[in-house]
């Protein structure tokens, strides 16, 4: 659906993005991570056609963005990271000169534009100036604006930026629900985002590739240890010693006191290494009762952290 | 290019923008207007060349949102992200802008009716000085427009359209003074000049197509000045 090969784009001697190569298929969710300033918004810009690359290719639906950019802006539904809203419109107004300006049929106009206000819930404020609406609408404006003309792929850039958290929920929902007959691209810097949303994450660094894959596949294979949290009852020192003498064990912290000698310990063990075995044996050995023991899965987060760092060390 | 032409039209009239354009212009060619009633005075061409003066100052208010604000506000990702012609964008806006003047223009024609009215006739000299007019106007708005494409600041666009426009309309007595080579590059930018011939009721065809170029040539310029700054852009 959409194709991605060797995208580069420079400013002046500044490199936004290097060497991009990635594909898009049909019907997919691809997240687009990364941190401030890695050159989400500049691919983003390059693939809707706002912006010329400097070298590299993107294909969307088989059509050169460069030779047929009509034919590719057709296609897509583009929401930057500040809506592209005109204040002093009514959000009715500016959905209809949106869908004058992406060469909506008439006749099927006023019907699309229903649904689509119904979808993304404006429909009750329709008649307001745009400036009037709060933030979270004027997102979903912006979103509406992306809808119109039926684009088979979406391109959105931070749809939940600035937002409240019952705004974030409602909109992932609606991402999530839209994903079943869009392909979509979307970039955030909240990482919980991308793994609720999306099937495949690209990691993005410095204006490069860090990593492909499934949110699942990228704790499997950037996860080498595997981490628990237990609660145990026991004198604090004496805890440690044990399981720090269990095989496998690499690390073993006190985080939290709850009750007098009822603590929460941070352990680390080899992945493929199951300890919890042998610490239950040692507790019960030692009489220290066990009160709880949660297996902690690396987050996307302790992964994205763990690729930008990585890539720090290099340069 | 209808839908952009209809939204910017509807922008200046949702905005006040429009109303006090209208009305200065009217307020101010009515004072002008005042002696001509007063002394009986049924030549109306000089009236004619004041307004060209008073547009000077007006057009550039009138087209110094049109561009900059799109840049200023990211609707311009909207506009060059939909699939529509960069050209269509330009030229829709500056029928918008051309629309709003035609209004004044047209509100302005009460002057010469009343002075008809009180006996004066309808003569070439005054048909010719408001085609010449139009046409000073409109080229005026094509100025106005590449001023308002070259920065996202509404009021510095405002400022170089000005005087941009003074310097157009100083170019005969600039070139005079000068000489040389650099009074022959401002004698191709008097739009005055070239008005002469229509004040004295000759509609020339080499006028008429000095002013179709003209603005043909600030919009293009205007659509390569946007085009330039996308594939430049920080």
């Amino acid at each position: 659906m959409i194709e991605i090969l060797d995208l580069t784009k420079n400013y002046g001697h500044v490199v936004g993005v290097k060497n991009l190569n990635f594909t898009v298929e049909k019907g997919e969710v691809l997240g687009f991570l990364g941190p401030n300033g890695a050159g989400k918004t500049t691919t983003m810009n390059i693939i809707t056609g706002y912006m010329p690359s400097t070298k590299g290719t993107v294909k969307v639906c088989g059509y050169d963005i460069m030779e047929q950019p009509t034919e590719v802006k057709k296609r897509i539904g583009y929401l930057p990271e500040q809506p592209p809203i005109y204040m002093d419109m009514t959000v009715l107004d500016y959905l209809n000169f949106v869908g004058e300006l992406k060469k909506v049929d008439k006749k099927i106009k006023k019907s699309q534009l229903d649904d689509i206000m119904e979808l993304v819930k404006i429909t009750d404020v329709r008649k307001r100036m745009i400036k009037n609406l709060s933030k979270g609408y004027k997102q979903r404006v912006g979103l509406a604006q992306a809808l119109i003309g039926k684009p088979e792929v979406l391109v959105l850039d931070e749809p939940t930026v600035g937002l409240d958290p019952k705004q974030i929920i409602e909109i992932r929902k609606l991402i999530k629900a839209l994903g079943k007959d869009h392909t979509i691209i979307l970039s955030s810097h909240i990482l919980t985002e991308v793994s609720a949303v999306c099937e495949r994450v690209v990691i993005i660094h410095k204006g490069e590739i860090a990593a492909i894959d499934t949110p699942e596949n990228l704790s499997k294979s950037f996860g080498t240890m595997s981490k628990m949290s237990i609660t145990i009852s026991g004198p604090k020192n004496s805890v440690v010693n044990s399981i720090k003498e269990i095989y496998g064990v690499k690390y073993v912290e006190a985080s939290v006191e709850k009750e007098k000698d009822i603590i929460t310990y941070i352990v680390e063990s080899d992945k493929d290494l199951d300890v919890r075995k042998p610490i239950f044996f040692a507790m019960a050995k030692a009489g220290y009762p066990i009160m709880e023991l949660k297996s902690l899965g690396m987050s996307l987060e302790d992964i994205f952290l763990q690729v930008v760092t990585e890539d720090k060390e290099v340069v | 290019m209808q839908a952009i032409f209809w939204k910017e039209v509807k922008s200046y009239f949702y905005s006040p923008i429009a109303y006090v354009l209208i009305g200065m212009f009217t307020l101010i060619s009515s004072i002008m207007f005042w002696p001509n009633l007063v002394a009986g005075y049924g030549d109306f061409n000089g009236n004619l060349g004041s307004m060209g003066y008073i547009l000077i100052f007006l057009v550039p208010i009138l087209t110094m949102r049109i561009l900059s604000e799109d840049r200023k506000n990211g609707t311009e990702v909207l506009l060059l992200t939909s699939p529509i012609k960069l050209s269509n964008v330009v030229i829709g806006k500056y029928l918008a802008a051309l629309f709003v003047f035609l209004i004044m223009i047209f509100i302005s024609f009460l002057y010469p009716i009343i002075l008809v009215i009180f006996g004066s006739s309808i003569t070439p000299q005054l048909v010719g000085g408001y085609v010449g007019l139009i046409l000073l106007g409109a080229s005026f708005i094509a100025v106005g427009i590449f001023a308002s494409s070259i920065t996202e600041n509404q009021v510095i666009a405002a400022v170089i359209g000005f005087v941009a426009l003074l310097v157009i309309w100083l170019a005969d007595g600039i070139g005079s003074m000068v000489g040389g080579v650099a009074a022959k590059i401002l004698y191709w930018f008097s739009l005055l000049s070239r008005y002469e011939d229509f004040n004295n009721g000759i509609l020339s065809l080499s006028a008429l197509v000095y002013y179709i170029s003209f603005i043909s040539v600030f919009l293009f310029v205007t659509i390569m000045i946007i085009e330039r700054r996308r594939w430049s852009q920080r």
